[in-house]
């Protein structure tokens, strides 16, 4: 035991002073703070206002271009021609050729521009002028757009799970969120630090430094050190970047005064706002304004509703149950091979029950979080550190879960003796070409 | 008593015997030179000895006792093929494979300061081990493999890598480690050091042991009674006890090799030679170790 733990302790130290770490550790967080400033900073910095002029030949736009939040219309008048020459000579984003058309088949509006437009823009030039169109052709058949308004309905379906404990407000958005997080917290972990093992195996193998190291103490004793010591470093690196992202966004926000980014929650529940456009009319944008609020209030009951002890305690098992039954096999082909070129084969099999729960628990898992697929893979071990982190918000029945813990704990007693049966072989053999029959006779060898 | 005891060891892979019925035994507090040509199974029985591996049958006895888990404290091992973390500091590298053997940190630490001050390395405690030279890693590594005081050191051909001034002061070290108690398993296929250094030695090759013994033992074996005689004169023997074997002459200088026949002392082939002719030398031509060796494998070959 106590050898072990000089294991762990080496393995953890080298690897948390080593460069990469630390700039890792730093950088991540500064990215995430980016990646939730940057867009809400870009969005308080105003491009400047566009400047569109126009020639309305049909004259029926002509005192509905009303200037607007960073686009300013100038009205011209003449041929295509003399405007274009003068459009030439400024400075203005565009200049919009609007031909006496006919409103039941507007074709031929063109924007003309000195650089390319840019999408936003031509989007929103389409946006009005539709709805202006849409107007005029409200009024040719004699129906008033605040008429139209009043038929519109406003409805939210309000979802209730009926369970024992009571009713709850149920929002699959904002539980599909957890469960995912989750997921791909323990997908990403289990893959750079599962490979941190092969490549600390194969480093160790390569130096030959093992053949001292073992003389020392027994192989599995230097494995399970060096599972034990990374799995620290992940959790090490893994809380300060939780604690550096909260230091440097609070940071950032208090010194500029900015707001982060919506949340992906918030997004989700902004979705529908967003998606009406933003060229709407006042009355219906305070619609959506409400909707976007109650929505808001919804998700925040949806979290509040969450079972996050739960969750958290399910996701330290997961995190590391996945960890230990993947880490010993990464282990594992790290001692089989020399040099990590030749890791490719013995990979694919480790790699692809990780990347087909992770692709499921997208599709299948996440629709029906309660039907057979979902069962097995969340009981399997090698898909239920993922699945089952998918399934826990939306609530999993004691007995699934306590099953799919147990069938875990075993699944990784099982490839850690696998895995060490085939590491103590592996390490001391040098400049052979290992396949999968040789693997499995090292299985059963004496050594 | 012996330090180690191998009896009749048996070790083979998938595909090869590495180790066939082997038996020898280890003085106390000799050099012991495990010779054999590569391939001959010395590693396979040093990773027994060190209990990285097993045999497959027969037993090795460490001090008397059947060789357990505990008694790897009591060895150190620098294997032919030298590694270290490339990324850590010497200092925390010896300490780190002195505390695997056992040793406390503080007991380490001190240790580790007299070992550095003997080999003048003192300033590199603190360099990672990829910015030393390969030399320089090997002095490190000697010194993890002794650090502990084991009293059995196995080395697996020690002077690979150093320059002559560096193999000599491993080779005083090695003396010193003797002359403290030690016994010292010396493995190699260079049959230079072997002489000068061991005090015993075992021939492994093709997995079966050749022969074993004291170096003396060894030699006095394989004595052929032959003389080499250099003198000025004419030299013609005609005696049947004298059998001239080879005999070359240069401007008078003649150089000869005779054996003694029929129980012949070599008092009696030098009073017959001063009868006759000027003497300058008489040496007898003892066989090398590298030639016994040599010898040894050859016949193992062929048989």
């Amino acid at each position: 035991m106590h050898k072990i733990w000089l294991i762990v302790q080496r393995e953890y130290t080298t690897r948390v002073r080593k460069k990469s770490f630390i700039v890792m550790t730093l950088i991540t967080p500064l990215l995430f703070a980016a990646f939730m400033i940057v867009p809400a900073w870009l969005a308080t910095v105003s491009d400047g206002a566009e400047t569109v002029m126009v020639l309305d030949e049909s004259g029926l736009f002509a005192d509905k271009l009303q200037d607007r939040e960073n686009l300013k219309f100038v009205p011209l008048q003449g041929t295509l021609d003399q405007v274009k020459t003068v459009y030439k000579e400024t400075d203005n984003t565009a200049l919009l050729h609007i031909p006496d058309l006919d409103i039941s088949d507007p074709e031929g509006i063109t924007i003309y521009s000195k650089k390319n437009t840019s999408l936003q823009t031509q989007i929103r030039l389409e946006n009005i002028l539709e709805k202006e169109i849409e107007n005029q052709r409200l009024i040719a058949s004699g129906i008033e757009r605040a008429t139209l308004e009043k038929m519109k309905p406003d409805l939210n379906i309000a979802a209730v799970n009926l369970s024992a404990e009571g009713e709850k407000d149920n929002n699959a958005i904002v539980t599909s969120v957890a469960g995912i997080a989750g997921a791909v917290v323990i997908y990403f972990f289990i893959f750079l630090y599962g490979v941190q093992i092969m490549r600390g195996v194969i480093e160790e193998k390569t130096n030959r430094i093992v053949e001292v190291v073992i003389s020392s103490v027994k192989p599995f004793q230097l494995m399970m050190g060096k599972i034990v010591g990374i799995a620290a470093v992940g959790l090490t690196q893994f809380l300060l970047w939780v604690v550096l992202s909260f230091v440097v966004v609070t940071g950032v926000q208090a010194a500029f005064g900015i707001k982060p980014a919506p949340t992906p929650i918030e997004q989700l529940a902004a979705g529908r706002v967003a998606a009406t456009g933003e060229e709407e009319e006042q009355v219906e944008k305070q619609a959506a304004d409400s909707d976007a609020a109650r929505m808001m209030s919804d998700a925040m009951n949806a979290v509040a509703n969450l079972n996050i002890p739960l969750i958290l305690g399910c996701f330290l098992f997961y995190f590391l149950g996945g960890y230990l039954l993947y880490g010993s096999l990464f282990g594992a082909i790290g001692a089989a091979v020399d040099n990590e070129t030749d890791t490719q084969q013995f990979m694919f099999p480790i790699t692809i029950p990780l990347v087909i729960s992770f692709i499921m628990s997208y599709t299948i898992i996440l629709k029906n979080p309660d039907g057979p697929v979902a069962f097995w893979m969340s009981v399997i071990p090698f898909t239920s550190p993922i699945v089952m982190m998918v399934r826990v918000p939306f609530g999993v029945p004691a007995w699934e879960l306590l099953l799919s813990m147990a069938l875990l704990i075993a699944g990784f007693v099982f490839t850690t003796w696998l895995a060490g049966r085939i590491y103590r072989v592996g390490i001391l053999m040098y400049g052979k070409k290992v396949n999968y029959k040789e693997l499995s006779k090292w299985l059963f060898y004496r050594v | 008593m012996s330090i180690l005891k191998i009896d009749s060891v048996t070790k083979s892979y998938a595909n090869h015997t590495a180790l066939n019925n082997v038996s020898f035994e280890i003085p106390t507090g000799c050099i012991f030179g495990l010779l054999g040509p590569n391939g001959a199974g010395k590693t396979s029985l040093i990773r027994i000895i060190t209990q990285i591996t097993g045999a497959d049958s027969g037993a090795i006895y460490f001090k008397g006792e059947r060789l357990k888990p505990e008694h790897i404290r009591d060895m150190g091992y620098l294997p032919e093929e030298r590694g270290l973390y490339k990324k850590m500091r010497v200092g925390e590298q010896l300490l780190y494979l002195a505390q695997l053997k056992g040793l406390n940190k503080a007991e380490a630490t001190t240790r580790i300061k007299k070992w550095v001050d003997r080999f003048e390395i003192r300033d590199w405690l603190g360099k990672n081990i990829e910015d030393l030279s390969k030399g320089m890693q090997q002095k490190v590594q000697f010194i993890a493999s002794v650090l502990h005081e084991p009293s059995l050191i196995i080395l697996d051909e020690p002077f690979s890598g150093f320059d002559p001034i560096n193999a000599n002061l491993i080779k005083d070290e090695i003396l010193s480690l003797r002359d403290r108690g030690a016994s010292i398993i010396f493995s190699t296929h260079r049959m230079e050091s072997v002489e000068e250094l061991c005090d015993n030695i075992a021939l492994i090759n093709k997995s079966q042991k050749v022969l074993d013994g004291s170096v003396k033992e060894v030699r006095d074996t394989y004595r052929t009674d032959t003389f080499q005689v250099i003198g000025n004169g004419q030299l013609l023997i005609l005696s049947p006890d004298f059998q001239v074997l080879e005999q070359h002459e240069n401007h008078g200088v003649f150089r000869a090799n005779i054996k003694l026949l029929n129980g012949a002392k070599p008092n009696d082939l030098l009073r017959y030679l001063i009868e006759r002719v000027e003497l300058h030398s008489f040496i007898e031509l003892v066989p090398s170790i590298n030639d016994i060796f040599i010898r040894k494998v050859k016949e193992t070959h062929h048989a």
